[in-house]
C-alpha cells in the first residue's frame, strides 16, 4: 500500500539526554586517554584542521559529542581526519588529539 | 595619646586591619552588628585553592584581637559614618580620627532565580549551604541517601542583569571547582557537573586545581547555562541546559543541585554613602578613589575601605588589602598630626 504523504513529519528531539544515553564507550575513551577530560573548549583543534578548513568537520565539536555519549556519525565524521597531526602541536592543554581521533575510530568502529 | 581609629565590620578585613593598626601604636574600635565576630568566613568549612580550613586563618584573627585587648562592640550596627567617627543604631555617637569602612558583602539569595527551585524543591542547595553542612560533617540528600548524580551551576547571582547583578563575583568559579573536588573525594561512585558561562581562574593554583578536577577527578565542565530546573516524579531533579559547545540542548536528571550564589554589595551601602557623600559604584558596591592607588581610600579623606566592601574579592586579597588599608590609615594620621 502506497503510503500517504501528508507533507510533514514528526522531529526528533535535538536534545542530548544523558539519561538515556549510554556512557559506557565514553568512559571507555576517557579511562584510555583521561588527559581529554582537560580541553578547555578553546577550538585550536579545529581551527588548526585542514580538513575543517575544507568540510564541515569539526573535530572539538565530535569530541565533545562522544564525550556526552552521542556517537551517531562520529567514526564517518573521524574518517575526514588525515591524521596529519597539527592539532596536537597547537593543543594548549597537550592533549594528543590525533592519539585521540585513533581511538575514537577504534571505539565506535561499529557505531 | 593614642589617637583612635573606628573599624565598621568584624569579619576577616575588619580584624586584620584592627591588627595592622594596633601594631603601629593605633586604637582600633571594630564595630561589629552581628553578635559574633568573623565576618562571612565563620560560615566556611574549607578555602580554595589549597582545602586550608578556614578556621586556621580565622582562629589566629580572633585569638589576636583578644590577646591584645582591641576593642570590638559586637551586636550593634552603624548608621551613619564621617571622617571623625560613626553613630551607632540608637544615636549614640563614636568619636573617632579616622574611619575604616570593612562592611563586607551580601550572599546573593538564591530564591530570586526560582527557576532553580531553590526553597521549592528538596536536594537543591547554594553553596554556603554546602560548606555548612560540610562544617557539621554530613553532606546527604533530604532523605539521607547519597547521591549518585550532583549538578554545580556558576554564576547565580553574578553577571546577570535580570537579578540586578551584572558584576562578576570573582571568586565563584574557583569554589565550583573546589566544591566539585570534595564532593567527589565524599561521593566517589557520583558524577559531578560543573556547568559555566566562563571559567575565570585568576589566581595562582587556581589553574592547576582546575586542570586537576578534571584529569584526576574526572568532573565533567559543561559550558552552559542551566535554564531551569524541575522535580522529577520519582523525588530527582531534572535540569536543561546548552551545550554550546556542541550547539544543541542537554538534559539530565541529577540528584543535588549545588548554585555557586554570587557576592552582592550590602543594602545599606547606599545610606552609610550618604551620610559621609562617598560614592556607590553602579553595582552597589563602595567606590574607591581609584582603582590603582586608591583602592582602599574613598573620596573622602579621614574614611577608608578595606576588603569586599569595594568589590568582591578572595580572603587572600581581603587580608592583603586589609594590611594596606591600615597603611593608609596611619599615613593619614600622620599627615594629620594634631
Amino acid at each position: 500500500m502506497r503510503s500517504i504523504r501528508f507533507g510533514y513529519g514528526i522531529s526528533k528531539p535535538r536534545a542530548i539526554d544523558i539519561d538515556s544515553n549510554d556512557l559506557r564507550k565514553s568512559n571507555e575513551i576517557l579511562r584510555e586517554m583521561p588527559e581529554l577530560q582537560t580541553c578547555i573548549g578553546c577550538g585550536s583543534c579545529t581551527a588548526s584542521c585542514t580538513a575543517g578548513n575544507l568540510t564541515q568537520f569539526n573535530f572539538r565539536r565530535v569530541h565533545t559529542l562522544v564525550r556526552r555519549g552521542e556517537y551517531m556519525g562520529a567514526y564517518e565524521e573521524m574518517n575526514k581526519c588525515m591524521l596529519c597531526g597539527k592539532c596536537r602541536l597547537v593543543c594548549p592543554r597537550g592533549i594528543n588529539t590525533r592519539g585521540l581521533a585513533m581511538l575514537i575510530k577504534r571505539k565506535l568502529g561499529d557505531f | 595619646m593614642k589617637r583612635r581609629v573606628v573599624i565598621v565590620g568584624g569579619g576577616a578585613a575588619g580584624m586584620a586591619t584592627a591588627l595592622g593598626l594596633e601594631s603601629r601604636g593605633v586604637e582600633p574600635v571594630i564595630v561589629e552588628r552581628d553578635t559574633e565576630m568573623g565576618g562571612k568566613v565563620r560560615n566556611w568549612h574549607k578555602l580554595f585553592p589549597t582545602f586550608t580550613p578556614a578556621s586556621e586563618i580565622l582562629d589566629p584573627l580572633r585569638r589576636s584581637i583578644a590577646e591584645r585587648n582591641i576593642e570590638c562592640r559586637t551586636g550593634v550596627a552603624v548608621e551613619t559614618v564621617a571622617s571623625d567617627g560613626v553613630t551607632l543604631a540608637g544615636g549614640e555617637r563614636m568619636a573617632a580620627d579616622a574611619v575604616v569602612m570593612a562592611t563586607g558583602f551580601t550572599l546573593f539569595d538564591a530564591r530570586r532565580k526560582q527557576e532553580y527551585g531553590y526553597g521549592i524543591y528538596d536536594n537543591v542547595v547554594t553553596s554556603a549551604d554546602l560548606e555548612q553542612m560540610m562544617n557539621s560533617g554530613r553532606v546527604r540528600l533530604a532523605d539521607g541517601s547519597m547521591p549518585r548524580r550532583i549538578a554545580i551551576l556558576h554564576c547565580v547571582g553574578s553577571r546577570d542583569e535580570k537579578v540586578c547583578q551584572s558584576h562578576c563575583s570573582k571568586v565563584c568559579c574557583i569554589t565550583g571547582v573546589k566544591q566539585a573536588i570534595e564532593l567527589k573525594k565524599m561521593f566517589p561512585e557520583a558524577d559531578v557537573f560543573n556547568f559555566y558561562m566562563d571559567i575565570r581562574m585568576f589566581g595562582p593554583g587556581y589553574e592547576e586545581l582546575y586542570r586537576e578536577a578534571q584529569q584526576s577527578y574526572n568532573i565533567h565542565f559543561v559550558r552552559g547555562r542551566i535554564s531551569e530546573a524541575s522535580p522529577m516524579i520519582n523525588g530527582r531533579i531534572q535540569i536543561k541546559a546548552e551545550d554550546t559547545l556542541t550547539g544543541r540542548p542537554l538534559k539530565m536528571s541529577i540528584d543535588m543541585l549545588v548554585l555557586m550564589v554570587g557576592m552582592r554589595a550590602n543594602d545599606d551601602n547606599g545610606l552609610l554613602a550618604a551620610s559621609a557623600s562617598l560614592d556607590v559604584a553602579p553595582n552597589g558596591f563602595m567606590q574607591s578613589r581609584d582603582p590603582f592607588t586608591g583602592a582602599v581610600r574613598s573620596p573622602r579623606e579621614g574614611i577608608f575601605y578595606a576588603g569586599a566592601v569595594t568589590a568582591p574579592k578572595s580572603l587572600a586579597d581581603t587580608l592583603a588589602e586589609a594590611a594596606l588599608a591600615a597603611d593608609a590609615v596611619v599615613d593619614y594620621l600622620n599627615r594629620t598630626q594634631r
